[in-house]
Protein backbone atom coordinates (compact mmCIF):
# COMPACT_ATOMS: atom_id res chain seq x y z
CA UNK A 1 0.00 0.00 0.00
CA UNK A 2 1.27 3.26 -1.16
CA UNK A 3 1.53 5.91 1.31
CA UNK A 4 0.42 9.98 1.18
CA UNK A 5 4.32 10.21 1.81
CA UNK A 6 5.27 7.73 -1.08
CA UNK A 7 3.20 9.35 -3.33
CA UNK A 8 4.13 12.55 -2.65
CA UNK A 9 7.96 12.30 -1.43
CA UNK A 10 10.75 13.62 -4.74
CA UNK A 11 12.23 10.62 -6.45
CA UNK A 12 15.60 11.77 -5.65
CA UNK A 13 14.62 12.06 -1.73
CA UNK A 14 15.47 8.88 0.53
CA UNK A 15 12.50 7.20 2.12
CA UNK A 16 13.44 5.99 5.55
CA UNK A 17 10.71 3.74 7.94
CA UNK A 18 11.24 4.21 11.45
CA UNK A 19 9.01 1.93 13.88
CA UNK A 20 6.66 0.38 14.20
CA UNK A 21 9.59 -1.93 15.81
CA UNK A 22 12.18 0.38 16.92
CA UNK A 23 13.52 1.11 20.35
CA UNK A 24 12.18 4.56 20.81
CA UNK A 25 8.98 4.44 18.65
CA UNK A 26 7.89 2.19 21.75
CA UNK A 27 6.57 -0.48 19.07
CA UNK A 28 3.43 1.09 18.48
CA UNK A 29 4.24 3.97 15.85
CA UNK A 30 5.48 4.40 12.75
CA UNK A 31 7.28 7.53 11.17
CA UNK A 32 7.97 7.59 7.31
CA UNK A 33 10.72 10.08 6.91
CA UNK A 34 11.70 11.58 3.21
CA UNK A 35 15.16 12.38 3.75
CA UNK A 36 17.88 14.69 2.14
CA UNK A 37 20.81 13.33 3.41
CA UNK A 38 20.55 13.37 7.05
CA UNK A 39 17.68 16.37 6.96
CA UNK A 40 14.12 15.62 7.19
CA UNK A 41 12.18 17.21 4.53
CA UNK A 42 8.83 15.74 5.42
CA UNK A 43 7.53 13.07 7.52
CA UNK A 44 3.85 10.67 7.93
CA UNK A 45 3.16 9.82 11.21
CA UNK A 46 1.00 6.60 11.05
CA UNK A 47 -0.87 5.46 14.58
CA UNK A 48 -3.14 2.94 15.56
CA UNK A 49 -0.62 0.25 16.46
CA UNK A 50 -1.87 -0.67 19.61
CA UNK A 51 -5.66 -0.06 18.64
CA UNK A 52 -7.46 -2.34 21.31
CA UNK A 53 -11.21 -1.03 20.75
CA UNK A 54 -11.14 0.91 23.92
CA UNK A 55 -14.23 2.97 23.01
CA UNK A 56 -16.66 0.42 21.45
CA UNK A 57 -15.76 -2.68 24.37
CA UNK A 58 -16.90 0.22 26.68
CA UNK A 59 -20.49 0.12 25.01
CA UNK A 60 -20.73 -3.98 26.32
CA UNK A 61 -19.61 -3.35 29.28
CA UNK A 62 -21.41 -2.08 32.37
CA UNK A 63 -20.79 1.30 34.25
CA UNK A 64 -19.25 -0.48 37.07
CA UNK A 65 -17.10 -3.03 35.07
CA UNK A 66 -15.65 -0.81 31.94
CA UNK A 67 -13.80 0.18 34.74
CA UNK A 68 -11.16 -2.25 34.48
CA UNK A 69 -10.30 -0.52 30.24
CA UNK A 70 -9.83 2.49 32.10
CA UNK A 71 -6.47 1.25 33.93
CA UNK A 72 -5.07 0.15 30.50
CA UNK A 73 -5.21 4.01 28.60
CA UNK A 74 -2.39 5.62 30.29
CA UNK A 75 -1.03 2.66 31.73
CA UNK A 76 2.16 5.05 33.42
CA UNK A 77 -0.59 6.25 35.70
CA UNK A 78 -3.96 4.21 35.61
CA UNK A 79 -5.31 5.78 39.10
CA UNK A 80 -5.99 9.31 36.77
CA UNK A 81 -7.57 7.26 34.25
CA UNK A 82 -9.57 5.96 37.03
CA UNK A 83 -10.45 9.01 38.42
CA UNK A 84 -11.37 11.24 35.20
CA UNK A 85 -13.84 8.24 34.00
CA UNK A 86 -15.31 8.02 37.87
CA UNK A 87 -16.28 11.72 37.77
CA UNK A 88 -17.67 11.72 34.58
CA UNK A 89 -20.25 9.41 35.97
CA UNK A 90 -20.42 10.79 39.38
CA UNK A 91 -21.13 13.85 37.28
CA UNK A 92 -24.11 12.43 35.38
CA UNK A 93 -25.51 11.02 38.81
CA UNK A 94 -25.00 13.78 40.62
CA UNK A 95 -23.30 11.99 43.14
CA UNK A 96 -21.01 13.68 45.77
CA UNK A 97 -18.26 12.19 47.38
CA UNK A 98 -16.93 11.70 51.02
CA UNK A 99 -14.27 14.32 51.61
CA UNK A 100 -11.42 11.55 53.01
CA UNK A 101 -11.96 9.64 49.69
CA UNK A 102 -11.65 13.30 47.84
CA UNK A 103 -8.06 13.48 49.58
CA UNK A 104 -7.32 10.22 48.68
CA UNK A 105 -8.05 10.46 44.87
CA UNK A 106 -6.05 13.51 45.16
CA UNK A 107 -2.88 11.47 46.92
CA UNK A 108 -3.28 8.85 44.47
CA UNK A 109 -3.24 11.08 41.55
CA UNK A 110 -0.05 12.78 42.81
CA UNK A 111 1.53 9.48 42.95
CA UNK A 112 0.40 8.24 39.87
CA UNK A 113 1.44 12.17 38.11
CA UNK A 114 5.08 11.42 39.05
CA UNK A 115 5.07 7.98 37.87
CA UNK A 116 4.39 8.82 34.76
CA UNK A 117 6.33 12.05 34.57
CA UNK A 118 9.67 9.93 35.81
CA UNK A 119 8.61 7.06 33.16
CA UNK A 120 8.65 9.73 30.58
CA UNK A 121 11.57 10.74 30.96
CA UNK A 122 13.50 7.96 32.04
CA UNK A 123 12.97 6.66 28.50
CA UNK A 124 13.55 10.09 26.54
CA UNK A 125 17.02 10.25 29.06
CA UNK A 126 17.72 6.60 28.13
CA UNK A 127 17.06 7.17 24.48
CA UNK A 128 19.74 9.98 24.28
CA UNK A 129 22.17 7.78 26.00
CA UNK A 130 21.80 8.85 30.00
CA UNK A 131 21.29 5.25 30.82
CA UNK A 132 22.47 6.36 34.72
CA UNK A 133 19.09 8.74 34.55
CA UNK A 134 17.06 5.72 33.21
CA UNK A 135 18.24 3.60 36.19
CA UNK A 136 17.79 6.59 38.84
CA UNK A 137 14.42 7.67 37.96
CA UNK A 138 13.34 3.37 37.66
CA UNK A 139 14.20 2.99 41.36
CA UNK A 140 12.03 6.07 42.12
CA UNK A 141 9.25 4.58 41.02
CA UNK A 142 9.41 1.30 42.32
CA UNK A 143 9.60 3.29 45.82
CA UNK A 144 6.02 5.36 44.41
CA UNK A 145 4.22 1.88 43.32
CA UNK A 146 5.26 0.13 46.59
CA UNK A 147 3.45 3.37 48.35
CA UNK A 148 0.24 2.40 45.85
CA UNK A 149 0.86 -1.11 45.98
CA UNK A 150 -0.12 -0.92 49.71
CA UNK A 151 -3.04 0.49 49.58
CA UNK A 152 -4.62 -0.35 46.62
CA UNK A 153 -3.20 -4.06 46.28
CA UNK A 154 -2.02 -3.72 42.42
CA UNK A 155 1.43 -1.82 41.46
CA UNK A 156 -0.09 -0.81 38.01
CA UNK A 157 -3.85 -1.95 37.10
CA UNK A 158 -5.39 -1.25 40.13
CA UNK A 159 -9.01 -0.11 39.56
CA UNK A 160 -9.00 1.88 42.67
CA UNK A 161 -10.86 4.45 42.20
CA UNK A 162 -14.61 3.78 42.24
CA UNK A 163 -17.67 5.22 41.09
CA UNK A 164 -18.95 7.02 44.81
CA UNK A 165 -15.68 6.82 46.40
CA UNK A 166 -12.62 4.88 46.60
CA UNK A 167 -12.14 0.90 47.27
CA UNK A 168 -10.74 0.85 50.59
CA UNK A 169 -9.14 3.21 53.05
CA UNK A 170 -5.30 3.69 52.89
CA UNK A 171 -3.12 0.87 54.52
CA UNK A 172 -2.75 2.12 58.30
CA UNK A 173 0.73 2.16 57.50
CA UNK A 174 0.69 4.41 54.42
CA UNK A 175 2.27 7.63 55.99
CA UNK A 176 5.66 5.92 56.46
CA UNK A 177 5.86 4.15 53.19
CA UNK A 178 4.30 7.44 51.33
CA UNK A 179 7.08 10.18 53.29
CA UNK A 180 9.85 7.01 52.51
CA UNK A 181 8.54 7.16 48.83
CA UNK A 182 8.38 11.09 48.87
CA UNK A 183 11.91 11.34 50.58
CA UNK A 184 13.24 8.84 47.79
CA UNK A 185 11.99 10.56 44.72
CA UNK A 186 13.11 13.78 45.84
CA UNK A 187 16.72 12.25 46.09
CA UNK A 188 16.30 10.98 42.64
CA UNK A 189 15.06 14.60 41.35
CA UNK A 190 18.31 16.27 42.47
CA UNK A 191 20.61 13.55 41.41
CA UNK A 192 18.88 13.32 37.44
CA UNK A 193 18.86 17.16 37.55
CA UNK A 194 22.60 17.03 38.44
CA UNK A 195 23.23 14.86 35.82
CA UNK A 196 21.43 16.31 33.06
CA UNK A 197 20.70 20.13 33.81
CA UNK A 198 24.27 20.83 32.53
CA UNK A 199 24.94 17.76 30.07
CA UNK A 200 26.80 18.94 27.28
CA UNK A 201 25.35 15.94 25.04
CA UNK A 202 21.99 16.50 26.51
CA UNK A 203 21.43 20.08 25.94
CA UNK A 204 23.08 19.54 22.76
CA UNK A 205 19.99 17.30 21.70
CA UNK A 206 17.26 19.37 22.83
CA UNK A 207 18.06 22.60 23.85
CA UNK A 208 16.38 25.34 21.32
CA UNK A 209 15.26 21.37 18.96
CA UNK A 210 11.64 21.16 18.41
CA UNK A 211 10.33 24.71 19.09
CA UNK A 212 6.57 25.40 19.33
CA UNK A 213 5.34 28.73 19.78
CA UNK A 214 2.23 29.09 22.18
CA UNK A 215 -0.46 30.02 19.71
CA UNK A 216 0.47 26.96 17.61
CA UNK A 217 0.39 24.52 20.65
CA UNK A 218 -3.40 26.38 20.97
CA UNK A 219 -3.77 25.54 17.73
CA UNK A 220 -3.04 21.97 18.02
CA UNK A 221 -5.32 20.87 20.99
CA UNK A 222 -2.12 20.81 23.40
CA UNK A 223 -2.79 20.39 27.26
CA UNK A 224 -0.27 19.16 29.86
CA UNK A 225 3.23 19.90 30.49
CA UNK A 226 4.08 20.07 26.87
CA UNK A 227 1.87 22.99 26.52
CA UNK A 228 3.24 24.16 29.79
CA UNK A 229 6.76 24.45 27.96
CA UNK A 230 5.64 26.72 25.87
CA UNK A 231 4.93 29.52 28.31
CA UNK A 232 1.15 28.75 28.98
CA UNK A 233 0.12 28.67 32.43
CA UNK A 234 -3.25 26.38 31.65
CA UNK A 235 -3.89 23.72 34.21
CA UNK A 236 -6.96 21.58 34.64
CA UNK A 237 -6.12 21.37 38.20
CA UNK A 238 -5.95 25.25 38.76
CA UNK A 239 -8.33 26.18 35.66
CA UNK A 240 -11.87 23.98 36.57
CA UNK A 241 -10.64 22.45 40.10
CA UNK A 242 -11.90 19.45 40.88
CA UNK A 243 -11.20 17.17 44.33
CA UNK A 244 -9.84 19.37 46.97
CA UNK A 245 -7.13 21.13 44.64
CA UNK A 246 -8.51 24.44 45.38
CA UNK A 247 -7.57 24.29 49.00
CA UNK A 248 -4.07 23.14 47.92
CA UNK A 249 -0.98 25.28 47.62
CA UNK A 250 1.01 24.24 44.67
CA UNK A 251 2.39 26.25 41.87
CA UNK A 252 2.32 25.64 38.30
CA UNK A 253 5.65 25.68 36.65
CA UNK A 254 5.84 26.72 32.98
CA UNK A 255 8.99 27.06 30.58
CA UNK A 256 9.83 29.83 27.85
CA UNK A 257 10.92 28.26 24.74
CA UNK A 258 8.87 25.60 24.08
CA UNK A 259 11.68 23.47 23.04
CA UNK A 260 12.83 19.39 24.02
CA UNK A 261 14.72 20.89 26.88
CA UNK A 262 11.80 23.06 28.54
CA UNK A 263 9.42 19.91 28.04
CA UNK A 264 11.81 17.78 30.76
CA UNK A 265 12.22 20.66 32.73
CA UNK A 266 8.80 21.77 32.94
CA UNK A 267 8.41 17.96 33.86
CA UNK A 268 10.89 17.81 36.79
CA UNK A 269 9.43 20.72 38.09
CA UNK A 270 5.75 19.35 38.27
CA UNK A 271 6.95 16.62 40.10
CA UNK A 272 8.79 18.46 42.78
CA UNK A 273 5.08 20.40 43.11
CA UNK A 274 3.69 16.94 43.24
CA UNK A 275 5.57 16.02 45.99
CA UNK A 276 4.98 19.14 48.09
CA UNK A 277 0.98 18.47 47.14
CA UNK A 278 1.32 14.33 48.40
CA UNK A 279 2.91 16.21 51.61
CA UNK A 280 0.09 18.77 52.17
CA UNK A 281 -2.50 15.11 51.38
CA UNK A 282 -0.46 13.76 54.56
CA UNK A 283 -2.33 15.67 57.11
CA UNK A 284 -6.20 16.09 56.37
CA UNK A 285 -5.50 12.42 56.02
CA UNK A 286 -4.11 11.23 59.18
CA UNK A 287 -6.53 8.41 60.19
CA UNK A 288 -8.97 9.45 62.94
CA UNK A 289 -10.32 6.21 63.67
CA UNK A 290 -8.41 3.05 64.22
CA UNK A 291 -8.31 0.27 61.44
CA UNK A 292 -10.52 -2.27 62.96
CA UNK A 293 -9.75 -5.73 63.16
CA UNK A 294 -12.34 -8.49 62.82
CA UNK A 295 -12.37 -11.86 61.31
CA UNK A 296 -12.23 -13.84 57.87
CA UNK A 297 -15.59 -13.68 55.78
CA UNK A 298 -15.82 -17.05 55.93
CA UNK A 299 -15.78 -17.26 59.24
CA UNK A 300 -18.21 -13.88 60.05
CA UNK A 301 -20.89 -16.03 57.65
CA UNK A 302 -20.83 -19.06 60.22
CA UNK A 303 -20.62 -16.24 62.91
CA UNK A 304 -23.53 -14.76 61.37
CA UNK A 305 -25.47 -17.32 61.81
CA UNK A 306 -25.23 -17.80 65.40
CA UNK A 307 -25.69 -14.37 66.23
CA UNK A 308 -28.80 -11.72 66.57
CA UNK A 309 -29.28 -9.67 63.41
CA UNK A 310 -28.86 -6.43 65.90
CA UNK A 311 -25.17 -7.75 67.01
CA UNK A 312 -23.08 -7.40 63.80
CA UNK A 313 -20.31 -9.14 62.58
CA UNK A 314 -16.74 -7.24 61.41
CA UNK A 315 -15.17 -8.29 59.02
CA UNK A 316 -11.42 -8.10 58.52
CA UNK A 317 -8.53 -8.36 57.88
CA UNK A 318 -9.61 -9.63 54.10
CA UNK A 319 -11.05 -6.36 53.20
CA UNK A 320 -8.59 -4.63 53.74
CA UNK A 321 -10.01 -1.18 54.71
CA UNK A 322 -13.11 -1.49 53.10
CA UNK A 323 -14.94 -2.11 56.54
CA UNK A 324 -18.08 -1.47 57.49
CA UNK A 325 -17.09 1.18 60.09
CA UNK A 326 -14.45 3.25 57.37
CA UNK A 327 -16.96 2.78 54.35
CA UNK A 328 -18.97 6.07 55.19
CA UNK A 329 -15.80 7.92 55.08
CA UNK A 330 -14.42 6.77 51.60
CA UNK A 331 -17.68 5.76 49.84
CA UNK A 332 -20.69 7.92 49.12
CA UNK A 333 -23.68 6.93 51.19
CA UNK A 334 -26.46 6.63 47.75
CA UNK A 335 -27.40 2.39 48.04
CA UNK A 336 -28.46 3.14 44.34
CA UNK A 337 -25.02 3.61 42.95
CA UNK A 338 -22.26 2.49 45.77
CA UNK A 339 -22.21 -1.22 46.40
CA UNK A 340 -23.13 -1.98 50.50
CA UNK A 341 -20.39 -3.04 52.85
CA UNK A 342 -19.50 -6.82 52.37
CA UNK A 343 -20.47 -7.04 55.68
CA UNK A 344 -23.79 -6.31 55.26
CA UNK A 345 -23.45 -8.50 51.91
CA UNK A 346 -22.26 -11.34 53.53
CA UNK A 347 -25.01 -11.50 56.62
CA UNK A 348 -27.60 -9.80 55.89
CA UNK A 349 -30.82 -10.59 53.78
CA UNK A 350 -30.81 -6.36 52.58
CA UNK A 351 -27.40 -6.29 51.94
CA UNK A 352 -27.38 -9.27 49.62
CA UNK A 353 -29.78 -8.40 47.91
CA UNK A 354 -28.45 -4.70 47.32
CA UNK A 355 -25.25 -6.19 46.05
CA UNK A 356 -27.35 -9.14 43.80
CA UNK A 357 -29.24 -5.74 41.55
CA UNK A 358 -26.26 -4.36 41.54
CA UNK A 359 -24.64 -6.88 39.62
CA UNK A 360 -27.66 -8.01 38.11
CA UNK A 361 -27.97 -7.67 34.37
CA UNK A 362 -29.78 -4.42 33.48
CA UNK A 363 -30.62 -3.72 37.11
CA UNK A 364 -27.01 -1.99 38.28
CA UNK A 365 -26.22 1.55 38.20
CA UNK A 366 -28.19 3.30 35.66
CA UNK A 367 -27.20 6.77 35.33
CA UNK A 368 -30.52 9.09 33.82
CA UNK A 369 -30.44 9.99 30.30
CA UNK A 370 -28.18 12.94 28.99
CA UNK A 371 -24.27 13.75 28.15
CA UNK A 372 -21.81 14.35 30.79
CA UNK A 373 -18.01 15.72 29.63
CA UNK A 374 -15.48 15.17 32.96
CA UNK A 375 -12.02 16.98 32.60
CA UNK A 376 -8.81 15.99 34.91
CA UNK A 377 -5.55 16.77 34.66
CA UNK A 378 -3.91 14.13 33.49
CA UNK A 379 0.29 13.37 33.09
CA UNK A 380 0.22 13.80 29.72
CA UNK A 381 -2.50 16.72 29.96
CA UNK A 382 -6.41 17.27 29.89
CA UNK A 383 -7.49 14.03 30.00
CA UNK A 384 -11.41 14.19 29.14
CA UNK A 385 -14.39 11.70 29.11
CA UNK A 386 -17.26 12.24 27.26
CA UNK A 387 -19.95 9.49 28.10
CA UNK A 388 -23.48 9.40 26.52
CA UNK A 389 -26.08 7.83 28.55
CA UNK A 390 -29.56 6.28 27.07
CA UNK A 391 -30.49 5.10 30.72
CA UNK A 392 -29.61 2.23 30.21
CA UNK A 393 -26.52 -0.13 32.83
CA UNK A 394 -23.81 0.49 30.30
CA UNK A 395 -23.06 3.49 28.01
CA UNK A 396 -24.76 4.48 24.80
CA UNK A 397 -21.03 5.80 23.76
CA UNK A 398 -17.88 6.89 25.41
CA UNK A 399 -14.97 8.97 24.26
CA UNK A 400 -11.51 10.10 25.62
CA UNK A 401 -9.88 12.83 24.53
CA UNK A 402 -6.11 11.52 24.82
CA UNK A 403 -3.99 14.50 25.16
CA UNK A 404 -0.95 12.53 23.77
CA UNK A 405 -2.91 12.49 20.64
CA UNK A 406 -3.42 15.78 20.07
CA UNK A 407 0.34 16.29 21.13
CA UNK A 408 1.51 13.77 18.20
CA UNK A 409 -0.59 15.07 15.65
CA UNK A 410 1.85 18.14 15.84
CA UNK A 411 5.40 15.34 15.36
CA UNK A 412 5.39 15.77 11.52
CA UNK A 413 5.38 19.71 12.14
CA UNK A 414 8.40 19.72 14.50
CA UNK A 415 10.67 17.69 12.80
CA UNK A 416 10.52 19.11 9.59
CA UNK A 417 13.28 20.69 8.62
CA UNK A 418 15.44 18.58 11.69
CA UNK A 419 18.01 15.99 11.34
CA UNK A 420 17.10 12.37 11.78
CA UNK A 421 19.03 12.52 15.51
CA UNK A 422 15.88 14.78 16.22
CA UNK A 423 13.39 12.89 16.02
CA UNK A 424 14.50 10.86 19.25
CA UNK A 425 14.13 13.21 21.92
CA UNK A 426 11.32 15.54 20.12
CA UNK A 427 9.14 12.17 20.50
CA UNK A 428 10.41 11.11 23.89
CA UNK A 429 9.80 14.62 25.42
CA UNK A 430 6.34 14.12 23.87
CA UNK A 431 5.87 11.14 26.12
CA UNK A 432 3.31 9.47 23.56
CA UNK A 433 1.62 6.59 25.51
CA UNK A 434 -0.21 3.90 23.27
CA UNK A 435 -2.64 2.56 25.39
CA UNK A 436 -4.14 6.40 25.23
CA UNK A 437 -3.13 7.56 22.12
CA UNK A 438 -4.55 4.37 19.75
CA UNK A 439 -7.66 3.67 22.51
CA UNK B 1 30.31 -45.67 21.70
CA UNK B 2 32.85 -43.00 22.88
CA UNK B 3 31.45 -40.89 20.56
CA UNK B 4 28.23 -41.39 21.27
CA UNK B 5 29.35 -40.05 24.92
CA UNK B 6 31.00 -37.20 24.11
CA UNK B 7 28.04 -35.81 21.74
CA UNK B 8 25.61 -36.08 24.74
CA UNK B 9 27.95 -33.71 27.25
CA UNK B 10 28.53 -31.27 24.26
CA UNK B 11 24.87 -30.85 23.84
CA UNK B 12 25.01 -30.22 28.07
CA UNK B 13 27.44 -28.04 28.12
CA UNK B 14 26.23 -26.04 24.75
CA UNK B 15 22.54 -25.91 26.97
CA UNK B 16 24.53 -24.59 30.05
CA UNK B 17 26.06 -21.67 27.73
CA UNK B 18 22.73 -21.09 25.90
CA UNK B 19 20.45 -20.90 28.59
CA UNK B 20 22.89 -18.26 31.15
CA UNK B 21 23.41 -15.66 27.78
CA UNK B 22 19.86 -14.87 26.68
CA UNK B 23 20.40 -11.51 24.33
CA UNK B 24 16.61 -10.86 25.01
CA UNK B 25 14.42 -8.43 22.58
CA UNK B 26 11.60 -6.87 24.26
CA UNK B 27 8.90 -6.42 21.55
CA UNK B 28 7.49 -3.61 24.22
CA UNK B 29 3.89 -2.48 22.43
CA UNK B 30 1.82 -1.50 25.64
CA UNK B 31 1.06 -2.00 29.29
CA UNK B 32 3.20 -5.11 30.20
CA UNK B 33 6.30 -2.81 29.13
CA UNK B 34 6.13 -1.11 32.47
CA UNK B 35 6.61 -4.38 34.32
CA UNK B 36 9.42 -5.16 31.86
CA UNK B 37 11.16 -1.74 32.44
CA UNK B 38 10.52 -2.86 36.59
CA UNK B 39 11.98 -6.42 35.53
CA UNK B 40 14.74 -5.23 34.05
CA UNK B 41 16.39 -2.45 36.05
CA UNK B 42 17.91 -2.15 39.60
CA UNK B 43 15.10 -3.72 42.21
CA UNK B 44 14.53 -6.53 39.94
CA UNK B 45 17.61 -6.86 38.17
CA UNK B 46 16.91 -9.42 34.92
CA UNK B 47 20.66 -9.36 35.13
CA UNK B 48 21.14 -11.82 37.70
CA UNK B 49 19.66 -14.82 35.70
CA UNK B 50 22.12 -14.19 32.46
CA UNK B 51 19.45 -12.17 30.81
CA UNK B 52 20.39 -8.61 30.82
CA UNK B 53 21.60 -7.63 27.48
CA UNK B 54 18.92 -5.97 25.31
CA UNK B 55 19.70 -6.22 21.86
CA UNK B 56 17.26 -3.87 19.90
CA UNK B 57 17.66 -6.04 16.72
CA UNK B 58 16.25 -9.48 15.74
CA UNK B 59 19.41 -10.04 14.24
CA UNK B 60 21.51 -10.08 17.23
CA UNK B 61 18.80 -12.06 19.54
CA UNK B 62 17.93 -15.50 20.17
CA UNK B 63 15.16 -14.37 22.48
CA UNK B 64 11.82 -12.39 21.96
CA UNK B 65 9.84 -11.48 24.94
CA UNK B 66 6.39 -10.02 23.27
CA UNK B 67 5.23 -7.30 26.23
CA UNK B 68 2.04 -5.91 25.59
CA UNK B 69 -1.07 -6.41 23.56
CA UNK B 70 -0.55 -7.11 19.52
CA UNK B 71 -3.22 -5.87 17.78
CA UNK B 72 -4.35 -7.04 14.26
CA UNK B 73 -2.54 -4.00 12.43
CA UNK B 74 0.53 -5.03 14.30
CA UNK B 75 0.68 -8.96 13.92
CA UNK B 76 2.34 -8.68 10.47
CA UNK B 77 5.28 -6.41 12.14
CA UNK B 78 5.34 -9.40 15.16
CA UNK B 79 6.07 -12.23 12.04
CA UNK B 80 8.21 -10.44 10.59
CA UNK B 81 10.47 -9.39 13.56
CA UNK B 82 10.49 -13.39 14.56
CA UNK B 83 11.61 -14.44 11.15
CA UNK B 84 14.76 -12.05 11.27
CA UNK B 85 16.08 -13.62 14.25
CA UNK B 86 18.39 -16.18 13.58
CA UNK B 87 17.85 -19.83 15.00
CA UNK B 88 18.16 -20.78 17.74
CA UNK B 89 15.47 -18.66 18.92
CA UNK B 90 12.87 -18.74 21.81
CA UNK B 91 9.96 -16.61 22.42
CA UNK B 92 8.30 -15.75 25.76
CA UNK B 93 4.66 -14.35 25.68
CA UNK B 94 3.99 -11.92 28.07
CA UNK B 95 1.21 -10.95 29.80
CA UNK B 96 -2.54 -12.01 29.53
CA UNK B 97 -3.04 -9.79 26.46
CA UNK B 98 0.03 -11.89 24.32
CA UNK B 99 -1.28 -14.96 26.00
CA UNK B 100 -5.04 -14.80 25.46
CA UNK B 101 -6.06 -11.20 24.18
CA UNK B 102 -6.54 -10.63 28.13
CA UNK B 103 -9.46 -8.44 29.05
CA UNK B 104 -9.64 -7.36 25.30
CA UNK B 105 -12.09 -10.00 23.59
CA UNK B 106 -12.72 -8.09 20.57
CA UNK B 107 -12.49 -6.89 16.71
CA UNK B 108 -8.86 -5.29 16.96
CA UNK B 109 -6.37 -7.77 19.10
CA UNK B 110 -5.08 -10.86 18.59
CA UNK B 111 -6.70 -12.99 20.22
CA UNK B 112 -2.61 -14.75 21.82
CA UNK B 113 0.27 -14.44 20.06
CA UNK B 114 0.40 -18.11 19.34
CA UNK B 115 -1.68 -17.58 16.48
CA UNK B 116 1.06 -15.91 14.57
CA UNK B 117 4.20 -17.48 15.83
CA UNK B 118 5.33 -19.80 17.68
CA UNK B 119 5.68 -19.94 21.77
CA UNK B 120 7.70 -21.02 24.36
CA UNK B 121 6.84 -20.18 27.53
CA UNK B 122 3.51 -17.96 28.72
CA UNK B 123 3.72 -15.46 31.78
CA UNK B 124 0.04 -15.11 32.89
CA UNK B 125 -0.80 -11.44 34.51
CA UNK B 126 -2.20 -8.56 33.63
CA UNK B 127 0.52 -6.96 33.91
CA UNK B 128 2.41 -9.79 35.57
CA UNK B 129 4.57 -8.76 38.35
CA UNK B 130 8.12 -8.81 37.73
CA UNK B 131 8.78 -11.74 40.33
CA UNK B 132 6.24 -13.84 38.03
CA UNK B 133 8.76 -12.53 35.17
CA UNK B 134 11.26 -14.06 36.82
CA UNK B 135 10.05 -17.27 37.27
CA UNK B 136 9.05 -17.33 33.53
CA UNK B 137 12.96 -16.53 32.55
CA UNK B 138 13.62 -19.51 34.78
CA UNK B 139 11.16 -21.61 33.13
CA UNK B 140 12.68 -21.28 29.76
CA UNK B 141 15.96 -21.92 31.28
CA UNK B 142 14.89 -25.10 32.16
CA UNK B 143 12.85 -26.07 28.97
CA UNK B 144 16.55 -24.83 27.43
CA UNK B 145 18.55 -27.34 29.35
CA UNK B 146 16.47 -30.34 29.12
CA UNK B 147 15.34 -29.98 25.06
CA UNK B 148 17.69 -31.07 22.53
CA UNK B 149 20.03 -28.56 21.06
CA UNK B 150 19.97 -27.61 17.29
CA UNK B 151 23.65 -27.07 16.31
CA UNK B 152 24.50 -26.31 12.55
CA UNK B 153 27.00 -28.07 11.85
CA UNK B 154 25.45 -31.14 13.58
CA UNK B 155 24.31 -33.82 11.11
CA UNK B 156 20.61 -33.71 10.38
CA UNK B 157 18.74 -37.05 10.69
CA UNK B 158 15.84 -37.27 8.82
Amino acid sequence: MTTRLQAQARPESLLLNMGPSHPAMHGTIRIMLELDGERILNSEVEVGYLHRGFEKTCEHRTWFNLLIYTDRLNYVSPLINNLGYVMTVEKLLGLEVPERAQWIRVLMSELSRISDHLTCLAAMAMECGAFTAFLYKMKAREFLWDAIEQTTGARMTTSYIRIGGVRADLHPDFEAVVRRAVDETRKVVKDVRGLLDKNPIFLGRTRDIAVMTPDNALSYGWTGPCLRSTGVAYDVRRAQPYLTYDRLDFEIPVGERGDNFDRYLVRMSEMEQSLRIIEQCLKPLARTVPAPSGIAPAEAIREARRRRPDDPVRLSPNLEGSEKAVYPGIMAGDKRYVLPPKEDAYTTIEGLIAHFKHFMAGHGLRPPKGEAYFAVEGGNGELGYYIVSDGSDRPYRLHLRAPCFHIVSALEELIRGRYVADVIPTFGSMNMIGGELDR
Amino acid sequence: MAGNFLTTRFEAMLAWGRKFSLFHYPYVTACCGMEYMSAACAHFDIDRFGAGWTRFSPRQSDLLLVVGTIAQKLAPVLKTVYDQMTEPKWVIAFGACTVSGGIYDNYAVVQGIDRVIPVDIYIPGCPPRPETVLDGLLKLQEKIKTQGQDWRWKKKTS
